[in-house]
């Protein structure tokens, strides 16, 4: 069938709502809780990919009217654009204070901030550390890709050894600029924290595996045990100056070194009893 | 019949947040207001309530950012270095209009400064103090009971502009003890359901709380909004207080403790005969300029007096216009004037401009 | 009536709680009353005061620079507060800490043993009550069952029991009096 004959078929279904001969399944389609308008973001970056996982998740589980997202500053910023829930806009660095604020006073409801690495590991490290260590029940979704993207590529306190960005235009030395912080190691001891894993979306494998663990962490905020957070390895095909093919082999042979994927802290076996029982 | 209590400025503050329905309070320890924090850690979970102490003021406010964006009545208490700290939530929340109560018992500085009272944060309050335009109504309480009494207006007033409400108090009416009632009060109704997140029913269209508005054309449309706003809190909210303005050919303008030793300072000034009357803003945003304006014609002298190097004596000098010499006097670092001092200053004003 | 009053000492030594005292006293009374501590790390073992206000009218000004009663209980306020005594006034002094007291010859001056006191009924935290017991002879501001009201609410429930030596304390403040050597002349 051609592109043309494609069209004609929309076209005859749209004027009139018989199906004629039913040429496709419908094997895929957009959450409905994922607003049907073109994102900002550059092509090829992974945030609109897991901005769909999040709404998938959110529809899935019947929990739209449950919800209540936080957005940080950052490129996804206007993260309330496209998730279809009630959202609270951050200062830089303040969202796990702003979802304490929140949860605290609805602590029913499933509360989760979007941060990425300038966001959460930068300037907002202290509250995310006290928000975790006071184990506040909320998800904390933190976009790892190594540079501040909405200011155009700067180094960020992730940013990988050697990398080069616009403030450290001879790559990151680690005498001068310290190391690359790795926030989930870092948070994963704190009584506090319940969960802690770090994914990535590089592949399909990746996708479904990053899916499952945000899918984990919004189940376990129902046991009310402490703070979740899914760090997932990101990219910046625009500062990183790569196509997001390049991209891709960047996270795979450069970021997982650095940020290796997996389970840091899983919750204890006693608790997930109580959730199958929940 | 009420009962009368005998408490701490701090104290009756903390006792009025319950009563008036305060759901959340977050809050960082400084002298001289810990005892906000610590009266309502003890009081708030026993009397149903959310108190939270946070890792910094910069954290309070954004518990309080989220609270209130939620749709609940929060407030947060700090002093001087604290406030500070706080300056750009309270600037989001001015653009996101989120009601709240932020509450700064003004120690002097700058700097860490001192545990002492003072009043140089005026300009910080009234002035902006975060970054772009937006205003903050501005309580100025001068007794004990009034730091009981404009915690209700103050949760009110920010409910029914849906903006932050600030409480400019100091060390001295924090740390002292008068009399106080509490009045029966039940919080006016306020649907928030358009604007607060919740959660979202399939009913409505999702809520979202920002100050974000990237487009030029949207972002000054959403300033004249708030614009429009300011103007009516200046049509309808400006609250002071006026003693002896009659016959007055000198005025004294003070707000909050410098306002409560001018009284005495005017006393002594009467009994030599001279005719000195004191107007106290209650308000300092908005601020009394009109009543200024019209008392200016029958006055010899006006004198602001603050515990700073002179601030609120520019508004004072805006509101006169020229109309009528403007001084100052004040006393700095946590140092009082006495009425004593205030007094013979104002005498030898009156004769330094009667000379020339 | 108007009653002006400072009470200095070292932290530790009552002060803030002789003051807060005859604040809830006044109330009990239906008094209008300020107190005003001076507060901060200068409380912990430094130099406190309390400036406390009684009045049948509205009071204006919390902070004063003269007074009509001075009640000093170290040598540090003895120095400081003297001077601030209104002509005709009252400085009262704990007379075992401060040796020396002012030569004003304008004011009333009495001196206390009331450390020494208290040590006789076996407990040095009342010596505040014995110079209050002392002060309320002389200047009847309030009255005492007032203050015994007024202990009521300033001493937390669990030192209750404390309250009969607390009394016993004020009414030992005022046989001190009574057995001063020359008699007080307070121009009134």
């Amino acid at each position: 069938m051609t592109i043309e004959e494609r069209s004609n078929i929309d076209i005859i279904q749209e004027k009139d709502n018989n199906i004629i001969g039913e040429p496709y399944e419908t094997v895929y389609q957009k959450p409905g809780t994922l607003i049907d308008v073109d994102m900002h973001y550059c092509p090829g970056c992974y945030h609109s990919l897991v901005h769909k996982l999040l709404m998938e998740i959110i529809e899935e589980m019947d929990i739209q009217e449950q919800t209540i997202g936080v957005a940080p500053v950052g490129c996804s910023v206007f993260a309330y654009d496209y998730m279809d829930i009630d959202m609270q806009q951050a200062a830089h660095g303040r969202a796990a204070a702003v979802a304490t604020g929140i949860k605290r006073l609805l602590p029913d409801k499933y509360v989760f901030t979007y941060q990425g690495d300038g966001d959460l590991a930068a300037i907002g490290i202290a509250e995310t550390i006290h928000a975790i260590n006071r184990g506040e029940n909320i998800l904390i979704v933190f976009i790892n890709n190594a540079v501040y993207g909405m200011t155009s590529g700067q180094m960020a306190p992730t940013t990988l050894t050697g990398m080069q960005t616009t403030t450290s235009p001879a790559g990151r030395d680690t005498n001068i600029h310290g190391h690359p912080i790795k926030i989930s190691e870092l948070v994963a001891p704190l009584p506090g924290a319940f969960y802690v894993t770090r994914q990535a979306v590089n592949n399909a494998n990746g996708v479904r595996r990053t899916k499952k663990a945000l899918q984990n962490a919004f189940n376990y905020q129902r046991l009310k045990k402490g703070t979740c957070l899914v760090e997932i390895v990101g990219n910046c095909p625009s500062n990183w100056k790569m196509t997001p093919i390049e991209c891709t082999g960047f996270v795979e042979e450069q970021m997982m070194k650095t940020f290796p994927v997996g389970d840091i802290k899983l919750p204890k076996a006693e608790d997930l009893k109580n959730l199958k029982e929940a | 019949m009420t009962e009368t209590k005998l408490m701490k400025g701090n104290e009756a503050l903390a006792e009025a947040a319950i009563l008036a329905g305060c759901d959340a309070y977050f809050g960082y320890p400084i002298t001289p207001q810990s005892e906000v924090l610590e009266y309502l850690a003890r009081e708030m979970p026993v009397r149903g309530g959310v108190v939270l102490q946070a890792e910094s003021e910069v954290a309070s406010i954004n518990m309080v950012y989220g609270a209130a964006g939620a749709g609940f009545r929060a407030m947060t208490s700090s002093s001087s270095p604290g406030i500070s700290l706080m300056q750009e939530c309270i600037s989001y929340m001015a653009g996101a209009e989120l009601p709240c109560l932020v509450v700064n018992v003004n120690r002097a500085g700058p700097g860490l400064g001192t545990i002492q009272p003072g009043q140089g944060d005026y300009f910080q309050s009234v002035k902006g103090g975060g970054h772009g335009d937006y205003k903050l109504i501005v309580l100025a309480p001068s007794s004990v009971q009034e730091m009981a009494d404009h915690v209700f207006l103050g949760f009110d007033l920010a409910d029914k502009y849906r903006n932050p409400v600030l409480l400019l108090s100091d060390g001295a009416i924090g740390q002292m003890m008068e009399k106080v009632q509490f009045h029966a009060y039940q919080p006016p109704r306020v649907d928030k359901s358009s604007w607060a997140t919740i959660g979202k029913p399939k009913t409505r269209s999702r809520n979202y709380i920002t100050s974000l508005f990237i487009q030029p054309e949207q972002m000054e449309q959403h300033n004249q909004k708030l614009e429009a706003k300011f103007r009516l809190m200046r049509e309808n909210e400006v609250r002071f207080e006026e003693m002896n303005t009659t016959d007055a050919e000198y005025l004294f303008v003070a707000y909050g403790l410098s306002a409560r030793i001018c009284q005495k300072a005017m006393d002594i000034s009467r009994a030599k005969g001279i005719k000195v009357g004191l107007l106290r803003p209650i308000t300092l945003f908005p601020y009394p300029s009109k009543r200024l304006a019209e008392l200016a014609p029958q006055l010899k002298l006006v004198l602001s007096v603050e515990l700073n190097s002179g601030q609120m004596v520019e508004d004072v000098r805006l509101a006169v216009n020229g109309k009528v010499p403007v001084e100052f006097y004040g006393r700095m670092g946590g140092m009082m004037p006495t009425p004593e001092s205030i007094a013979e200053h104002l005498e030898t004003l009156i004769k330094y401009h009667h000379d020339n | 009536m108007l009653e002006e009053l400072i009470v200095a000492g070292f932290g530790g030594q009552g002060v803030l709680s002789m003051g807060m005292t005859l604040a809830y006293a006044g109330m009990v009374e239906g008094k209008e009353i300020s107190w005003m501590p001076s507060y901060g790390p200068e409380m912990r073992g430094g130099t406190a005061n309390c400036i406390t206000i009684i009045s049948d009218n509205k009071i204006s000004s919390p902070i004063l620079s003269c007074f009509d009663t001075a009640i000093v209980l170290n040598q540090p306020s003895m120095d400081k507060f003297a001077t601030r005594v209104k002509p005709g006034g009252l400085l009262l002094y704990e007379s075992g800490t401060i040796l020396r007291p002012s030569d004003r010859k304008d004011i009333a001056i009495v001196g206390i043993p009331a450390t020494a006191e208290a040590l006789k009924m076996k407990n040095a935290r009342i010596m505040n009550m014995i110079i209050l017991g002392a002060y309320l002879h002389l200047k009847p501001v309030v009255s005492l069952d007032s203050i015994l009201e007024a202990l009521k609410k300033v001493l937390p429930e669990k030192y209750h029991h404390l309250l009969p030596i607390n009394e016993m304390a004020l009414e030992k403040g005022e046989q001190l009096i009574h057995e001063l050597e020359e008699p007080v002349m307070l121009v009134c």
